[in-house]
């Protein structure tokens, strides 16, 4: 195999779906090793070390692997099975497998762990060459030969993942299990062969503030662990082994970007008021405690939406009340923020539960998830509610049901709602003054009964994201349909506004906590519309502030009327982006978008 | 001495991992080295991985080579297995 050819710099497209750039190695990120630590070795005395490591963990593997085939034979039960030990077995004693895994760890200078890891990548770029399916498929006896040695390394103890600096995750696609696991500090950015604007990979970026690119279709093959790579996540793309005029005009295109993110923060600390006057109230959406400070710091005026998901993933047992408990105390009443939507239980769909094994679905978005889910795990809601309760006297607090389609959901969570409050207040639990009650707006069925859901609740959320891939009939994880995501959709629109009016004239806050509403494009409109609440991205807070505080309202309803009226998807989008370029030329044609 | 044969690979998945491993516990059998070459890429006849990243599909043709006191019984037995076809169809 030809090295120099491999070391060409090539760009793969993507869709950017969190900004900024970042200059890294790639690491290829997939599941069965989440347990293993890579690092560069800080010292050339340490090789022998990891050569001596290596060469422990294959004889332990070796070991295994025979004691494995002497048990299996004892079982009887024909030659297959062990067939396949033998073949792990040769691999593990191939002179060249052994020879290529000596060398990473020599000329590149890395720990036993990653220096398998590279050997059975380049053998997988080998694999991935071959025509016929069957023999491309026998890269699985190479990796999983790998995996053997490299448990032989780790040993048991480890828990998450440890990564070098300075790293680039390539991934066919992140759940929140895996991103849970990686220490996310020292990631520098993200790139995934499938997903789109909201999926989960999208939304952690964009939460911790690192560039990513998603819908690449097949990064994962094209590039190797360790490769030099840069992550363009306002433009869509990644280069793979720059060349050195290309990434000094990256370093310099990273400079800049950076110095407009710090102008922007000067926004951050001002309130979201238009020219004339018209006040808009900005919410955070956070998904861990941990980004309240970033939140604070972005300028939001309270929490608009906290996903409460983190606190079920990735866990041993399922969390407790106190567990609960502990997080809302740290979101509810915080100093620098007005008050906090806390969002209850939304698994199912895209998210998952790994200590309940839910039965497989084959349409999850529509299947038994949030509310409907806890409508039939009662003493499960009841924790959760119970928590958020408790929390309430520090300060106020909004609770939000997720996925409400009918009248009689948002009445049994009342119901539970109440139940709860009756036996805390009954136990003599002290609860705030300030608690109001809310409903996501994000099935189709819920915007057109509206009206009567007005009657049952304090304010509507609009969650952009779902309603929208319910009314277009999108799976939003599937980006073969991903460009009829379309927020300007004449349809999405007119739904938005017909939840924005009925709520105002039940008289009840309406706020938007979808991706849409961190959107700069779409923050004119937003304002059009008559919004209460834009909840999004702290990230996204200060640009979003910056186009409300060049607004006017007056103009802002004279752009929607004229978008009301038109038919396509096309027009709409096409006047919204030359008015917005027109009127923040600044903002629209320096990134690109 | 040398002996060298070219072969077809009849049998329908290639040499596969399977196919690959019978390859090596063959070439262990003797002390002769053993090459296998396909479109002019050469590998050891005892490396599994070689063996495979050679890439064989059914109809590939492939030229062992084998050099040492024992070639003409290695070459014997190579042929044989590839004639059985690896034992599979």
């Amino acid at each position: 195999m030809a090295d120099d050819d491999l070391k060409k710099t090539f760009v793969m497209k993507g869709i950017g779906v969190s900004p900024g750039i970042v200059i890294g190695k790639a690491y290829l990120f997939d599941r069965l090793d989440a347990q293993v630590p890579f690092y560069k070795l800080s010292d050339p005395g340490l090789v022998t070390g990891e050569i001596r490591r290596f060469r422990k963990a294959l004889r332990e593997s070796e070991k295994q692997l025979l004691e494995l085939k002497n048990r299996l034979g004892d079982l009887g039960g024909g030659m297959e099975p062990l067939y396949i030990i033998d073949v792990h077995i040769m691999i593990m004693r191939d002179r060249k497998f052994i020879d290529l895994t000596l060398q990473n760890i020599r000329e590149m200078c890395v720990n036993a762990e990653w220096a398998v890891r590279m050997t059975v990548d380049k053998y997988r770029e080998i694999f991935d060459r071959m025509e016929d399916d069957y023999l491309r498929g026998r890269i699985s006896d190479i990796q999983y030969a790998g995996q053997r040695i490299l448990a032989n390394l780790v040993g048991k103890e480890r828990a998450a993942i440890e990564l070098g600096e300075g790293i680039v995750i390539i991934a066919a696609d992140l759940s929140p299990a895996d991103t849970a696991q990686l220490k996310i500090d020292k990631v520098l950015g993200f790139a995934t062969d499938i997903g789109g604007k909201t999926s989960h990979t999208a939304i952690i970026a964009r939460s911790i503030a690192i560039p990513a690119v998603v819908g690449m279709e097949n990064i994962t093959r094209a590039v190797r662990t360790n490769d030099e790579i840069i992550i363009d996540g306002s433009a869509g793309v990644a280069i793979v082994h720059p060349d050195p005029e290309v990434r000094k005009r990256y370093e310099e295109k990273k400079r800049l970007y950076e110095k407009a993110q710090d102008d922007l923060l000067d926004y951050a600390g001002l309130p979201a008021v238009t020219k004339d006057h018209y006040r808009v109230e900005i919410g955070g959406n956070i998904e861990f405690i941990e980004e309240i400070p970033s939140a604070i710091l972005h300028g939001a005026d309270g929490i608009g939406l906290y996903r409460t998901e983190f606190i079920y993933i990735n866990r041993e047992r399922l969390p407790d009340e106190e567990d609960h408990l502990a997080h809302y105390r740290s979101v509810v009443g915080v100093k620098g923020l007005s008050w906090a939507t806390i969002r209850t239980f939304d698994l199912g769909g895209d998210k998952f539960f790994p200590d309940m094994k839910p039965s497989r679905e084959l349409n999850p978005q529509l299947g038994l998830r949030a509310i409907r889910f806890c409508l039939k795990e009662v003493e499960l809601f009841k924790i959760q509610l119970r928590a958020i309760l408790r929390a309430s006297v520090q300060g106020k607090l909004r609770i939000m049901f997720p996925m409400i389609s009918g009248i009689e959901e948002i009445r049994a969570a009342k119901r539970i709602f109440t139940d709860v409050k009756n036996e805390l207040l009954a136990r003599g639990t002290e609860l705030g003054t300030e608690i109001e009650i809310g409903i996501m707006i994000e099935v189709p069925s819920a915007v057109i009964i509206a009206e009567e859901l007005a009657k049952e609740v304090d304010f509507f959320s609009i969650g952009t994201n779902d309603l929208i891939q319910y009314v277009l009939a999108i799976d939003r994880i599937n980006e073969r349909v991903t460009y009829l995501y379309e927020p300007l959709h004449p349809a999405v629109l007119r739904l938005i506004k017909q939840v924005v009016d009925i709520g105002h004239r039940a008289g009840i806050r309406v706020a938007m906590c979808g991706e849409m509403a961190g959107e700069p494009a779409y923050t004119m409109i937003l304002l059009g519309l008559g919004l209460d609440e834009l909840s999004m991205n702290p990230l996204a807070i200060p640009r979003v502030k910056k186009i409300i505080r060049g607004a006017t309202l007056k103009e802002s309803k004279t752009l929607l009327n004229k978008v009301m009226t038109f038919s396509s998807t096309t027009e709409i989008r096409a006047f919204v982006e030359a008015a917005m370029r027109k009127r923040f030329p600044e903002e629209f044609l320096a990134n690109g978008q | 001495m040398i002996e060298a044969r070219t072969f077809e690979i009849t049998n329908r998945l290639g040499i596969h991992a399977r196919v690959a491993a019978k390859i090596v516990e063959t070439a262990h059998r003797f002390q002769a080295e053993i090459t296998l070459e396909k479109d002019g890429v050469e590998v050891n006849g005892r490396s599994i991985l070689g063996i495979l990243t050679l890439y064989c599909p059914q109809g590939s043709r492939l030229t062992i080579r084998v050099e040492g006191v024992d070639a003409e019984e290695a070459i014997a037995a190579f042929a044989r297995l590839i004639e059985e076809k690896f034992g599979e169809t």
